[in-house]
């Protein structure tokens, strides 16, 4: 009996600590976002305690359509590009030479080491209609006015792929890494083409990592509003934006609270997909 | 046969393509580099070679604060995510209970819910409870996203531990205490140390729940930067970050060797 006391308490003064803290700072304040989702805003920027659902409804007007429209756009194009991209090169450090494997990871991971908004701002500077690419370009007399790069659709896509390729390689380069070098012999053996090789042995055996990296990719880029800011100027809204939007600029805290729940709904499904072919331990 | 396939794999055109893509991933850092040492104010064209802005920086009392912020927020966080994390790895190891599954799922929900949505989350939690934004909200946020990475890091070491060693120690007559401490400690310590790698990791990274979470006091280096971008951003700005990227990088460079040294004596 003590002894099965003293193990209780050992394990609530070691469990204990994360359950609170997770509860705390992250079960309520999640309750929260659904409870505020029901209220009404009021014109000073505050909550009033008065049930609605009207914060629902407005999801469905036209506006809200068109920023999820282009976001999901844009985050499908992300992870695509991302894809498309980072398999060959995942592909390549997991088969190069030994020695070499662990610094071609590392060389990966130094760029993820700093910040990423810091990154951001260096693409800024180089996309500048003043900067650098443009100044390259004049003086090479390749192109006579500067091209305006910065502050478009393209810019941003280019800032969301930066910095999401990584969590795109790691997943896929974890799974070409485990992938059985004898069955592509196998099937070399057996007289299937390259391409066949590719479609019908390493692209089925690589999947798990295609999706683990896609969803590492697509659900992040939904809510990097700071690279449509810094790359795109905030010309076209994307959700990310929206929301930052309706805490700082608009104080509409219920439709906010109403777009994140839409997120949130957004990744439980692609998660439900993925828990079909991977498992969540591959996620971390 | 065998040789020769590997021969194939690795041939020029992998090689430039994977030197196409480490530049892209290089480029922007080169860029902030470079341009904290150059004479001009003006980030755009490269004039001359100076160290002055090293200098300078140090004046500009607002950027060199929200780079005090930066090291202190990280390093609370990344401390308090490896004690409570590591805590609850053991627990979960040693004892069996019944909110265990429930648990240890919901160390998934931080990973895997967008940053955005967990960021307003606090904002409007802290809000509510009229708690005004200040470092302390600011750790308590980065500990709640970085503390999830170390239980697993830790959790995924102690799957692999030989349980009889304990055991052992425990015969010789070692107290829990001290089994603990010369036992289990040093042979969980290179998960630990990979655990707090994440955190540390994660927290110099962020903006999106900094953005939120951070007081007008308690601003980071990141978000100085982001209001700084619109107007112009000053080569100081560059000098800080160049600093900032150098030193996480060789932290984080020394925490990997030790580790390895670490795993290899084990």
């Amino acid at each position: 009996m003590i002894k099965s006391f003293k193990k209780r308490l050992a394990a609530i003064v070691t469990v204990g600590p994360t359950v609170l803290w997770l509860g705390a700072f992250l079960m309520i304040p999640l309750a929260y976002v659904i409870g505020i989702s029901f209220l009404t805003k009021n014109a000073y920027g505050g909550v009033d305690f008065a049930p609605t659902v009207s914060n629902y409804i407005s999801l469905f007007q036209s506006e809200y359509a068109k920023v999820f429209l282009d976001s999901l756009w844009l985050s499908l194009e992300t992870t695509v590009i991302c894809l498309l991209v980072g398999y060959p090169f995942a592909y390549i450090i997991a088969n190069a030479p030994r020695k070499w494997k662990p610094v071609l990871v590392l060389l990966l991971m130094l760029p993820f080491w700093t910040n990423s908004l810091i990154r951001t701002y260096g693409w800024n500077t180089l996309l500048r209609t003043e900067g650098i690419i443009n100044h390259v370009l004049q003086n090479l007399g390749l192109i006579e006015k500067p091209l305006e790069m910065l502050y478009t659709d393209g810019a941003v896509l280019l800032g969301m792929v930066y910095a999401l390729l990584p969590f795109t390689v790691l997943p896929l380069h974890t799974s070409i890494e485990k992938l059985d070098k004898s069955l592509l012999e196998a099937a070399d053996d057996l007289g299937a083409s390259r391409l066949h090789v590719f479609t019908r042995v390493v692209l089925p055996l690589t999947m798990p990592g295609i999706f683990a990296g896609s969803i590492q990719t697509f659900i992040p880029s939904l809510g990097f509003f700071f690279i449509s800011d810094m790359m795109g100027g905030a010309k076209t809204m994307y959700i990310g934006n929206l929301i930052k939007n309706q805490f700082l600029s608009a104080r509409n805290w219920p439709l906010g609270a109403v777009l994140s729940i839409v997120l949130i709904v957004i990744t439980l499904i692609l998660m439900k997909l993925y828990t079909r072919v991977g498992s969540l331990e591959d996620m971390a | 046969m065998k040789k020769q396939r590997k021969v194939r794999e690795f041939k020029p055109g992998s090689i430039l393509y994977a030197c196409l893509i480490y530049l892209f991933l290089y480029l922007p850092i080169f860029v902030v580099i470079a341009f904290s040492f150059n004479t001009s104010k003006m980030n755009i064209t490269f004039e001359g070679f100076t160290f002055a802005w090293y200098g300078r920086m140090f004046e500009n009392r607002q950027l060199m604060q929200s780079f005090v912020n930066t090291v202190i927020v990280a390093g609370a966080s990344t401390i308090l995510s490896v004690i409570i994390g590591t805590l609850c790895a053991l627990g979960m190891y040693k004892f069996k209970f019944k909110l265990k599954k429930v648990i240890s799922s919901s160390l998934y929900i931080p990973i895997v819910i967008p940053e955005l949505v967990f960021a307003i989350a606090l904002l409007i939690f802290f809000t509510s409870l009229n708690i005004s934004m200040s470092m302390g909200t600011l750790i308590i946020a980065h500990v709640t996203f970085s503390m999830p990475f170390v239980v697993i890091t830790v959790r995924a070491r102690l799957a692999g531990f030989d349980k009889s060693i304990e055991e052992a120690a425990r015969d010789l007559g070692a107290n829990e205490f001290r089994t603990f401490w010369r036992v289990t400690l040093p042979m969980i310590f290179p998960g630990v140390i990979s655990g707090g790698m994440l955190a540390l990791t994660m927290s110099l990274d962020d903006v999106v729940v900094s953005f939120f979470t951070a007081g007008p006091e308690s601003t980071t280096l990141p978000l100085k930067i982001l209001g700084m971008v619109r107007k112009g951003v000053s080569p100081d700005v560059n000098a800080l970050s160049t600093l900032m990227i150098i030193g996480t990088i060789v932290i984080l460079l020394t925490s990997t060797l030790i580790q390895g040294r670490l795993e290899k004596k084990l």
